[in-house]
């Protein structure tokens, strides 16, 4: 008998369990499930920086959400309307953005009096009536896995690690998911234990099975595909998006990519990728510490390779050094701040903002760089070549912001046409620019951009430094009156840029009095929530900042236009105090710094307070 | 570094810039200079392929006065900039001048990385046991008593002995020179451009201003330097009556060779795998023995960092063929939208 299949148009699913339960792999299993059959997706992976906390406890819990729709969709969803909890600690942690009616599936299993006893329960919430409000599907996870799986020959414990897989299958079962790639997934992850990847497989089909038998479950969901803009789409991470991004920019360069990168929370990740890269001509560096790394990109750079470096604040603060020698040497140097909370070690997980005027300004004396900030996981691949670009037309060095949230959140990507990729390659000095001698400071009148004569290039033999330069012949020079100059003429350079970038696009609504202005990857959660403003009848215009230095020349312009203009950021104000400075404009912040992106109902609020 | 093609006819002053050279007069800076000028036409490379990288310090200020391409970067961090130079540029020969305090306190970590990869670098530390730059202050080989501005009492650190770091830092050639004996610094100069992989080099260079005389011993006292010849016993003294013994427990001392018998003096191994041998060397210094053996005390070959990498490269080339932008955006599951 087959049960009745209803049409949903939108569904926020959570996963949670301990740290050992795989649930990372549970959601990036359901996330490509999901976008194989054409739904929109936003994901917000949410777990501890402990690789393994204790078992069972409430820091141990890991989660992973996805939100996914028939349509367009901005964020990973505000509140879950499904959530697994594979033990006592997870409910407990997630319980509380459950909204009432919401669907539980936990398992039961796992609800031991030890287990409660770690997430602090003083009696089974399964028991005692708490749950009330909520559908509640107690399911034997770990038993009913044990048993599908008892065939496959392996370990009592083996076995039970394959119970992600259950509820996988059980989930993919709930909303009418594509069960082949998982399944081929499985093989190919575990190709050297058959005995493993038939067991997770088993587990994966047990749980399918369960739903479609078990009287538990009445119906099952379907989800349309989304209308997406036609092409050929992939899941992607910020952090996959970056490397690819970098990748790509070394080619549309010409120049090798070299990175210099220390491990650091959430940034490894663009390390491990591109250090997969060689075939490309990538040379990945992993240095002794974060100050090495930078230095040796910058000496690849010197030498004339795409020298990048990718960090987080921790890494960035170290950096700085050799950053501000890049300032004063003219030289390219792309680097990527992927943002985590603070200050000092902070949350390292967890997404912030807060790295904006650290970038900005936390060098010492007047070093001014480019900044850039990616606003949506795909839209990393874009804002790397277009940093790489501002680094190599200009040879400066360039920031780019990314977060915690864009670095491990997906969201499916229409596959950019390489053909149709920007071509951002420079020209290397080959010969004398001044009456057959070589002046490493001789500006291009139009960029200010000095030449970039790398070694090996004969008769241009030159030396470059830390101290203060003449202006053109590039020898030291501590001239009171060169140095006020060449302080401007840095200044001027990167000013200049504004000249060579899109003006600020505004979403404007007619009669909008407000306009909501914000920067990096808040960009999904601001957009949601003036979708929802306005469904609402709510007048409110938008406009998102991807160049935070030097700003896009009509910012100004476009911030006078409105009456307010209310600024969202998760840091205390850090735009704000640039829009002030800069603008004199008397915007208003939104900040909340919880280590959790926006959710689109507070921002909603936010706006609706001021409109 | 790749090999020169022998026909050039490059001399000492092709390398130098056009820049005053501002260190103080009687620096034993200049010495040097003068010694690696005249070497450098020996390489048999373009002036362009050559390239010296610095931190801070008096001993920084070298690139500017070399005819090459150059460098002067943050204060230790010299070996890091040249890695990166060294790994991205295979062609080019890559030099870093560092001092005492820029290689071994703020750098310090630095070098120790560049040596156990043995990145294809010659680095060459000139230590005057002092901060010259920053107008006298104890550095991190200033030995323990020394009285400077910042230790007006006599420094209460025990000084690090460089080449004793070095090759705790698995450094695959480690040598030591004088900077006013041209004739041997140009020698193991030539030593250490025909390695490869990092070649370290010493280089006791006296500060005239701050630290004057440090090295007397054995830069004003020729007989009293213990040359270092490999595949001979190691004898000094002006006629040759001293010699190095080795003890059970590795150590080395100094012996009258009337007394040992010279079968009993100790072989000189530069190509030694073990360790040891250059590491008991280098613990007879002026402080313990009140003499310094100059010369090679390792030279061992190890792969080389540039050479690794670039080999990685060429096997992804050749297993995975040249990049493939559209490849690579498209891995993984992809669907089709119409």
């Amino acid at each position: 008998m087959t049960k009745p299949v209803e049409q949903v148009h939108d569904v926020v699913i959570r996963f949670a369990g301990d740290s050992g339960d795989g649930m990372q792999l549970t959601g990036g299993r359901f996330t490509s499930e999901t976008a194989l059959l054409g739904n929109d997706l936003s994901t917000l992976p949410d777990f501890p920086a402990e690789i393994r906390a204790p078992a069972g406890s409430l820091p141990g819990v890991s989660g992973f959400q996805i939100h996914f729709s028939d349509e367009d969709i901005l964020t990973p969803g505000d509140a879950p309307d499904v959530l697994v909890a594979m033990n006592p600690a997870a409910l407990k942690t997630n319980l509380r953005d459950l909204p009432k009616g919401a669907v539980l599936i936990v398992n039961t299993d796992a609800f031991t009096d030890r287990n409660l006893d770690k997430a602090g329960y003083a009696a089974n919430p399964l028991e005692d009536g708490s749950l009330g409000h909520f559908h509640v599907h107690a399911v034997a996870l770990t038993t009913l896995t044990q048993e599908a799986v008892k065939e496959a020959g392996i370990t009592k414990r083996e076995a039970e690690r394959s119970k992600n897989m259950f509820a996988l299958g059980l989930m993919s079962w709930l909303y009418n998911r594509p069960t082949e790639a998982t399944v081929a997934f499985l093989e190919r992850k575990f190709a050297t234990r058959p005995d493993i990847a038939d067991a997770n497989v088993r587990a994966f089909k047990a749980g399918y099975n369960y739903g479609e038998t078990s009287e538990d479950f009445a119906v099952s969901y379907e989800v349309a595909p989304a209308r997406l803009p036609p092409g050929r789409y992939r899941n992607i991470t910020g952090n996959q998006a970056l490397a690819a991004g970098l990748v790509a920019a070394g080619a549309q360069s010409g120049l090798p990519l070299f990175l210099g990168a220390y491990p650091i929370t959430p940034a490894s990740g663009i390390l491990e990728e591109l250090a997969r890269y060689k075939q490309f001509g990538v040379r990945t560096f992993q240095a002794e510490d974060e100050i090495a790394a930078a230095g040796a990109a910058l000496g690849a750079s010197f030498g004339g390779s795409l020298g990048v470096c990718t960090s987080s604040g921790p890494g960035v603060v170290l950096k700085m050094e050799t950053i501000g020698l890049a300032v004063t040497l003219e030289l390219p140097l792309l680097i990527i701040d992927v943002q985590r909370a603070g200050p000092s070690t902070g949350m390292p997980t967890k997404p912030e903002q807060a790295d904006l005027l650290l970038v900005m300004f936390g060098r010492n004396a007047e070093s001014p760089i480019p900044v850039l900030a990616a606003s949506t996981p795909g839209g990393c691949f874009h804002a790397a070549i277009e940093a790489a670009r501002i680094a190599l037309k200009y040879r400066t060095p360039v920031f780019l912001l990314s977060d915690a949230y864009l670095a491990n959140g997906a969201e499916p990507w229409l596959i950019p046409d390489p053909e149709a990729l920007p071509d951002i390659s420079t020209e290397f000095a080959d010969r004398p620019n001044d009456d057959g001698r070589f002046q490493p400071y001789l500006r291009d009148p139009q960029t200010l951009a000095r030449p970039w004569a790398i070694p090996g290039t004969p008769g241009l033999e030159h030396r470059i430094g830390g101290l203060e330069k003449q202006d053109v012949t590039g020898n030291v020079s501590y001239d009171p009156e060169n140095h006020d100059a060449m302080v401007r003429l840095r200044a001027q350079k990167v000013a200049g840029v504004a000249s060579d970038i899109p003006e600020l696009a505004v979403d404007h609504d007619p009669g909008a009095k407000l306009l909501v202005l914000g920067w990096g990857g808040t960009y999904g959660p601001i957009t949601a929530a003036v979708k929802r403003v306005r469904a609402a009848g709510g007048k409110v215009a938008q406009a998102h900042l991807q160049y935070l230095n030097p700003m896009p020349r009509n910012t100004g312009e476009v911030l006078r236009r409105y009456e307010r203009v209310l600024l969202p950021e998760m840091n205390l104000g850090q735009l704000l105090k640039l829009v002030r400075a800069e603008f004199l404009i008397d915007a208003v912040g939104y900040n909340r710094v919880r280590g959790l992106p926006f959710t689109s109902a507070e921002l909603a609020d936010a706006i609706e307070g001021m409109l | 570094m790749s090999e020169g093609n022998g026909q050039l006819k490059l001399t000492a002053k092709d390398f130098k810039s056009d820049q005053e050279v501002r260190w103080c007069p009687g620096c034993g800076d200049y010495a040097i200079l003068a010694a690696v000028q005249g070497f450098m036409p020996e390489l048999g490379l373009e002036r362009e392929r050559i390239v010296f990288v610095s931190g801070i310090g008096c001993a920084a200020r070298f690139p500017y006065y070399m005819q090459s391409y150059g460098m002067h970067s943050i204060h230790g961090r010299a070996p890091a900039i040249a890695t990166g130079l060294s790994t991205s540029r295979p062609d080019l020969s890559v030099w870093v001048v560092t001092g005492d305090g820029d290689a071994l306190s703020i750098g310090g970590n630095h070098l120790i990385h560049a040596l156990r990869r043995n990145v294809n670098l010659r680095i060459l530390l000139f230590n005057n046991q002092v901060y010259g730059l920053t107008k006298g202050q104890y550095s991190p080989t200033s030995p323990v008593g020394q009285r400077t501005g910042s230790t007006p009492m006599g420094s209460i650190d025990q000084p690090f002995n460089p080449l004793s770091v070095v090759l705790g830092a698995e450094a695959t050639f480690v040598a030591r020179a004088i900077d006013t004996d041209r004739k041997h610094l140009t020698e193991v100069l030539r030593r250490a451009a025909a390695h490869e992989g990092t070649a370290f080099v010493e280089v006791l260079q006296n500060c005239n201003i701050y630290n004057d005389g440090a090295f007397d011993p054995v830069r004003e006292d020729a007989p009293n330097r213990i040359y270092l010849t490999n595949g001979e016993p190691i004898r000094f003294g002006p006629d040759g009556e001293k010699g190095i013994v080795r003890h059970v427990d590795g150590s080395c001392t100094i012996a009258e060779v009337s007394a040992v018998g010279e079968e009993a003096l100790l072989v000189h191994d530069e190509h030694a795998e073990e360790p040891s041998h250059a590491f008991a060397l280098s613990r007879l210094t002026l402080e313990t023995v009140g003499t310094a053996p100059v010369g090679i005390f390792r030279d061992v070959q190890r792969p080389v960092y540039d050479a690794q990498l670039a080999g990685q490269l060429e096997v992804a080339h050749a297993e995975r063929g040249h990049g493939d932008l559209a490849a690579l955006l498209n891995a993984g599951d992809t669907w089709q939208v119409s």
